[in-house]
């Protein structure tokens, strides 16, 4: 197909993703701050929808955390990719999908500085050899999840149980979308829409039912950023980035936020409960606060997931509001229930921010 | 609660809000002032920049943004280096002076 004139500058910012055969690799973080959402991820993508998505038991962490903090060099996390790319060489798969933005941007990384320098990727190819006697050959795609589900989003939609629709009022919810710095800001060909126009998350609002709100400072970090967390006396950097989001974000009255990162919904969830005790503010209704989710939950949700089984009690911000709107029906008596029906321990409830 | 770190000011800078009367007064007097590049040549040859924190690029963003300057004026010696080597040839000593005129 021949593109001209807009259609050939948007053509630019687009991303042909395989629909088939991904090696997934899972994230560090994220199976503790949102446990549901990868298995999530793997119920829709490999049970629901029949791709062949395939993991090995022995991955481990791509290195990016340690890599970005400082703790450890670009080659020792150069190996630990090259071991995940040996189990994927291995197994008979060429596209590799991970479920964490750093993972992403390590990956992404990597490659693109093997491809500026060869004599790198020789020395790391003998240093895995060296080390556990494994060979490899390079992914010849590297997505993030997002990626796959904004792929797959029309084909969540025809089977979709809810919209992102206030189901009293008829009217699309409003939704802010979170892009991870590490998908699109280091490398902005590798993400749908470039770093000007990401519309992987977008995109899955939109054909969901919901309306995307642009705010001024859409595009600013969430206030993870590695250092300013990870050390104490740095965190009022990480929290007075997300109060700047949420002070721009609020004349907007969005109902969720969804984001495709394992920092990003963590800390825009947790810091609204950190900002609520330290100046009285709350961003959402009748002093809750506004649910953050990521794209797995939401996808999880339109497609009728009990929200319970979706870890939603996990979120510091409650999602009975959100689950209102959308009509989804939940029994509150089971929401802290475990999986055997056991009564698993109950958080304490904030001064300020409105908790269920 | 105290969680051993706090909020900072926001550092976000908004037009509609900031007092702009002195930049729209220089601006009568200076049209010049308008093709600043922040370049920062000015600074860099400031005699008085490495003591007192004078920085005439600062001076002029400062007051593009609304912001208080009375301080750095009261560090400017009025050698007019700066004015020397300004790429774009704005009298920035006269701007100095100017200011000095608004804030009596």
């Amino acid at each position: 197909m021949i593109y001209q004139g807009k259609q050939k500058i948007w053509s630019d910012y687009q991303k042909e993703i395989p629909d088939d055969h991904w090696f997934y690799v899972r994230s560090c973080i994220r199976q503790s701050f949102f446990p549901a959402s990868e298995a999530h991820f793997v119920k829709i993508v490999r049970d629901l929808l029949g791709k062949d998505l395939y993991e090995n038991p022995h991955h481990t962490t791509c290195g990016g955390i340690a890599y970005h903090s400082d703790t450890i060099p670009q080659e020792t996390a150069m190996t630990i990719v090259a071991r995940q790319f040996a189990l994927m060489t291995e197994a008979g798969y060429k596209n590799l999908v991970t479920s964490c933005i750093t993972s992403f941007g390590n990956y992404t990384e990597i490659l693109e500085t093997w491809r500026e320098f060869p004599e790198l990727e020789a020395r790391i190819r003998e240093h895995l050899w060296k080390a556990c006697r494994r060979e490899f050959d390079k992914p010849e795609y590297v997505a993030h999840a997002s990626d796959v589900i904004y792929k797959l989003r029309n084909e969540i939609a025809e089977r979709a149980k809810f919209r992102l629709v206030n189901h009293e009022t008829g009217e699309p919810l409003r939704i802010v979308e979170h892009i991870g710095c590490h998908y699109s800001k280091m490398f902005p060909h590798k993400g749908v829409g470039g770093a000007e126009y990401p519309c992987v998350l977008s995109g899955m609002a939109e054909s969901w039912g919901g309306k995307v709100i642009d705010y001024p400072e859409r595009r600013h970090c969430c206030g993870f950023g590695f250092r300013q967390y990870m050390v104490k006396a740095n965190r009022g950097y990480s929290v007075s980035n997300t109060h700047k989001k949420f002070e721009s974000m609020e004349p907007f009255q969005p109902d969720v936020i969804i984001t495709n990162c394992p920092g990003c919904p963590y800390f825009l969830d947790r810091w609204q409960y950190v900002i609520a005790e330290q100046t009285g503010k709350t961003y959402g209704k009748n002093g809750y606060g506004i649910p953050v989710l990521t794209y797995e939950e939401l996808a999880g949700l339109v497609l009728g997931y009990d929200p319970w089984d979706l870890g939603l009690q996990i979120h510091q911000v409650a999602i009975e509001p959100l689950l209102d709107k959308m009509g989804v029906s939940y029994d509150p008596s089971k929401k802290y229930l475990g999986l055997d029906e056991k009564e698993i321990m109950k958080p304490g409830l904030p001064t300020v921010l409105k908790c269920c | 609660m105290d969680f051993g770190f706090g909020l900072s000011p926001s550092s976000a800078v908004t037009l509609d809000r900031v007092d702009l009367s002195l930049y729209r007064k220089l601006e009568e007097l200076n049209p010049d002032i308008r093709t600043c590049i922040a370049c920062g040549s000015c600074s860099a040859t400031c005699m008085a920049a490495e003591y007192s924190g004078m920085s005439v690029r600062k001076l002029i963003l400062n007051i593009q943004r609304g912001a208080d300057v009375s301080k750095m004026l009261s560090c400017c010696m009025l050698c007019g280096k700066c004015t020397m080597v300004c790429p774009r040839g704005i009298n920035t000593r006269k701007v100095i002076l100017d200011c000095c005129r608004y804030f009596k």
